[in-house]
């Protein structure tokens, strides 16, 4: 329950550090940290205009994208806590429910009958298929180290004293989850949330029709999932066996240099081309597996 | 119970033949419904008795000396499989075939319907016999009765030639069984899947296994044995797709699981056979499946994968018995055997509705639909529904089964050695993988066919289908819903069935520290539901006091759209054929502008690929060989005095043979 709250809460400012860090960083004055709850509120209390093309889908997709976050999100432990929901195998479920909201972003773009749209929905279909092997293979690896199937057993099980390989671990996990948090939310270098062209677009040019309520809804959602992504990074990096308060207070902290850290890659670094991103996303499997192949030796399965 | 029941049924198949037209479904429907119950009753019976076997004895003219109907749990489960769509199956024809009824005459009607009732008894038939020479038998019928209802479009004279090409592979299967079995024939003196425990006892595994493996595998559809089943499906009226794509290929499932119950040594080398051509026909059939424009064709290629899904899982409950893997082998199986169930479901469905969206616009090209969720709600949905439950999302029942296979990958991999782990972690990424894949192809099979703007005349007219076609197919939705929302009740029952199969020892206390965390999935799923529900309730609610505006979408500017500017079947593949192409042999072909053309004309762009196994391992091969027998027919000139001359040569060359002893 902690966790979901502290998730919740991390999550209204998320954007805010992005947009704030990417302002300072190119000397800008920039709107505040909550500039982008400010502008919910509004998109809120608009109305919408729908296109006559569109039907069912889209105007239901904003809403199953949403509840399937929010369902991913009760399966995420926090320290020493379970999830709301913990069983064996969580993360499967976990990865199929952030998949269910992908499939009706998706067809909801290809609903609008738009090229643009239809454009977005293809490279976000193509790039989050390739970094699905990524994640599976960064658990089984946790999995195959801890010896445990669930979230909260394998984040207790991977601080267990005694293990010197932690470091090692928390490192690569570290840098898969961010990579695979930026590939999932469509940032640089994979796609410009700010880019001025739709034709260089994945995420943005698949919500151009949607407004007011459904826009609104959409927007949540991807804070949601940097904030879920931001809980994994924590729970990998801070030992689970720590002092409540003081964990509360790490979790917000790990939330706001990953925000840092989102915003400072936006900053330095160029969006790749559209046809390298492939390369680059296999890349992390590539690296997943390299991670697999690390534990073979530690666990003495593969003896040099 | 005697087997006298049955027979009536086989029996009270004939008179559909004198029945008068317009009566001939309703007629099919109620012999198929006393089948139904018949054999309902039965696995009825074996479920909820203790011992698991029934044994129905029955006094007909099968060639064998103890004719007789055996049914453990296995069997049973494959008959509620094939009951369940083999019955929507009949009730979707009704409207199906009534655009028909105008051009083909009642013989062919009968036809039809007597060999859709020919093709449930001989599945029904196929899981239920035991003996060697009676299963064979019902094997042929099930071929015999399937390329009958393929053909029912004959007049198509590919549809002739599809079905031909169908029964001959088909027959190619047949053989294979047939040495196998008799094989242990020879061995053990009898012909029967209950010697087969006996053969392998004493001889060694792989070969006979392979040999049963190649025959079935034909049957399912495997890769590279795959070539019949993108060609029959799309050829097939749409509800005898629906069944032989749902029900049908898994007789050869069947038929492996069967085996591998006797199989004794050499688990593991067999199962890593079976997990090898099982991760090249997921990954292979998707792609494939991608780049078809065909929406059934696309189909017949899922059902590729999903046999490779299955297959994953047999694998590797094949390789958990060899090394004594009881979790992987209990729910590698499992999530087999539940799969079967789960893909007779939503492939069905999927057909079905295929089968609808053809009757309403007279193209299974992708490229001609568009547009169809607001002319054709219900077949929409119904195959939405369908696309979900077949890319394993939450909350439909692809996810159980897919759960079940994935869970006994991570909890083996904890426990298991080097060379385990490795092929573990390869059939995990092969699995992730497939579900990535899939997802990208029915994100593309739903999104370009039914939402945006008609892409041709022929789909801006479509209009609903009437309510025969579609209400049946409600019961399969249901079902869908059921097994994703409550799976432990159905996954207990398969769990059960497996350990008794495959002599699981322990396995009670496993089944149910599973059936715990599919209780997690069904409240989180639950939790889900209710979610979305309140939240679409607060969003009429609040859409109510708002302004809700309608206008064009937004084109960037451009006045004047037109539904030739949406993306295609084509484009949303671009990338990924990309991609691809070193496997799938993707095409693009087009005509070159030339140098000195200023003002080019018209000009078309398609993109197309070859399924490189055929290519390969049929159409080659058989080109190779009417070549030379083309060559050979120099020889057939007409002329009687070249024949005289033929013999003569031949009696010479005789003679001399004979003269230097060597004949």
């Amino acid at each position: 329950m902690t966790g979901f709250f502290l998730i919740l809460i991390s999550a209204l400012v998320f954007p805010g550090i992005i947009i704030r860090t990417k302002s300072i960083a190119s000397g800008r004055k920039g709107p505040g940290v909550f500039q982008p709850v400010k502008d919910v509120l509004v998109l809120l209390g608009k109305g919408s205009v729908f296109s006559d093309t569109t039907g069912l889908i889209f105007r239901v997709a904003p809403v199953i994208s949403l509840s399937a976050i929010f369902t991913a999100i009760l399966v995420i432990p926090f320290g020493n806590m379970k999830g709301m929901i913990s069983f064996e195998g969580d993360f499967i479920f976990f990865t199929y429910m952030l998949a269910l909201g992908k499939f009706f972003s998706i067809i909801s773009a290809l609903d609008t009958g738009s090229s643009f749209e239809g454009m977005g929905a293809n490279r976000e279909a193509f790039f989050s298929m390739l970094a699905e092997p990524a994640f599976f293979i960064l658990m089984a690896t946790l999995a195959m180290f801890t010896g445990y199937t669930s979230f909260s057993d394998i984040f207790r099980g991977f601080f267990i004293a005694g293990n010197h390989y932690v470091l090692v671990y928390s490192l690569i996990g570290l840098y898969l989850l961010v990579q695979i948090a930026i590939i999932e939310n469509s940032r640089v270098p994979v796609d410009d949330p700010k880019t001025h062209l739709e034709l260089t677009m994945i995420h943005e040019v698949m919500i151009l029709d949607n407004s007011g309520f459904d826009k609104a809804l959409i927007h949540v959602a991807g804070w949601l999932r940097f904030a879920v992504y931001g809980a994994l990074i924590f729970n990998i990096t801070v030992p689970a066996g720590w002092n409540v308060f003081l964990q509360a207070g790490l979790f917000l902290f790990v939330m706001a240099v990953f925000a840092v850290i989102v915003g400072l890659i936006e900053s330095f670094r160029a969006r790749n081309k559209m046809n390298k991103n492939p390369k680059f996303i296999l890349a992390l499997s590539a690296i997943a597996l390299i991670a697999f192949l690390v534990v073979l030796i530690v666990t003495d399965k593969f003896i040099l | 119970m005697s087997a006298l029941f049955f027979f009536l049924i086989v029996f009270l198949t004939f008179p559909v033949f004198v029945v008068p037209k317009g009566y001939k479904y309703l007629y099919s429907l109620l012999v198929l419904g006393c089948g139904v119950l018949l054999t309902s009753f039965w696995s009825y019976k074996v479920f909820s008795g203790t011992g698991g076997t029934l044994t129905v004895t029955c006094r007909i003219p099968f060639p064998d000396t103890v004719p007789q109907f055996v049914i453990d749990r296995l069997s049973a489960f494959f008959i509620v499989v094939i009951n369940i769509t083999v019955l929507v199956g009949l009730l979707y024809s009704k409207g199906y075939l009534k655009k028909y009824y105008t051009t083909k005459n009642s013989l062919r009607f009968s036809i039809h319907y007597f060999s859709y009732l020919w093709l449930y008894l001989s599945m029904l038939m196929v899981v239920m016999i035991r003996s060697g020479l009676s299963f064979l038998i019902a094997w042929e019928i099930m071929a015999l009765s399937s390329f009958l209802l393929v053909i029912f479009d004959a007049e198509d004279t590919s549809v002739m030639k599809t079905g031909i090409s169908y029964l001959i592979q088909m027959h190619a299967g047949m053989f294979f069984l047939l040495i196998a079995f008799l094989i242990t024939a020879k061995e053990t003196g009898e012909m029967s899947f209950d010697s087969l425990a006996l053969y392998f006892s004493g001889h060694s595994n792989i070969f006979l296994f392979l040999l049963f493996f190649i025959g079935f595998g034909i049957k399912a559809g495997f890769i590279p044995l795959h070539t019949w089943l993108p060609q029959a499906h799309p050829a097939a009226p749409s509800h005898v797709s629906g069944v032989m794509s749902g029900v049908m290929i898994k007789m050869g499932i069947y038929g492996i699981l069967r085996v591998l119950m006797s199989v004794q040594h050499d688990l593991t080398a067999i199962g890593l056979i079976i997990l090898a051509v099982s991760v090249l026909s997921g990954i292979m059939g998707v792609m494939m499946a991608i780049v078809q424009h065909d929406l059934k064709r696309l189909l017949a290629y899922h059902s590729i994968e999903n046999i490779g899904i299955i297959g994953i899982g047999t694998g590797l409950g094949t390789i958990g018995i060899g090394t004594g893997n009881n979790v992987m082998s209990l729910l590698g199986f499992g999530g087999a055997l539940l799969h079967v169930l789960n893909h007779s479901l939503f492939k069905s469905l999927l057909f079905f509705n295929a089968g609808s969206v053809y009757n309403a616009t007279h193209t299974r090209n992708t490229e001609q639909l568009g547009g169809l969720m607001k002319k054709m709600p219900y077949t929409s949905v119904l195959f939405l529904i369908g696309s979900l439950a077949i890319c394993g999302l939450p909350p439909f029942n692809g996810f159980v089964s897919e759960f079940l296979i994935y869970s006994g990958m991570f909890k083996s991999l904890t426990s298991s050695g080097l060379y385990q782990s490795i092929v573990i972690l390869g059939s995990l990424v092969a699995l992730s993988l497939i579900g990535g894949l899939a997802i990208f192809c029915f994100t593309k099979a739903f999104g370009i066919a039914f939402l945006g703007e008609a892409r041709s005349e022929k789909a801006s007219r479509a209009e609903e289908v009437e309510s025969s076609m579609i209400w049946p197919q409600f019961i399969t939705v249901s079902l869908i819903v059921v097994i994703g929302l409550a799976s432990p009740l159905f996954v207990n029952p398969v769990l059960k069935i497996i350990s008794a199969a495959f002599n699981l020892p322990d396995t009670g206390l496993l089944t149910a520290s599973f059936i715990d965390n599919l209780t997690g999935i069904s409240i989180a799923s639950g939790f889900f539901v209710l979610l979305v529900t309140l939240l679409l309730i607060y969003r009429s609610f609040h859409l109510s006091s708002k302004i809700v505006g309608c206008g064009p979408t937004w084109g960037c500017g451009y006045t004047a759209p037109s539904p030739g500017l949406q993306y295609t079947s084509t484009s949303y593949a671009y990338n990924f054929n990309h991609l691809a192409k070193p496997v799938l042999q993707t095409k693009k072909i087009m005509d070159e502008i030339g140098e000195e053309e200023i003002f080019p004309r018209q000009r078309s762009f398609r993109f197309e690929s070859e399924d490189v196994y055929k290519k390969y391992l049929i159409d080659k091969p058989v080109d190779l060989i009417s070549g030379l027998l083309k060559r050979i027919a120099v020889m057939q000139t007409g002329r009687i005095q070249d024949y005289i001359l033929y013999a003569f040569v031949f009696m010479l060359v005789v003679l001399i043979l004979t003269w230097f002893n060597i004949i």
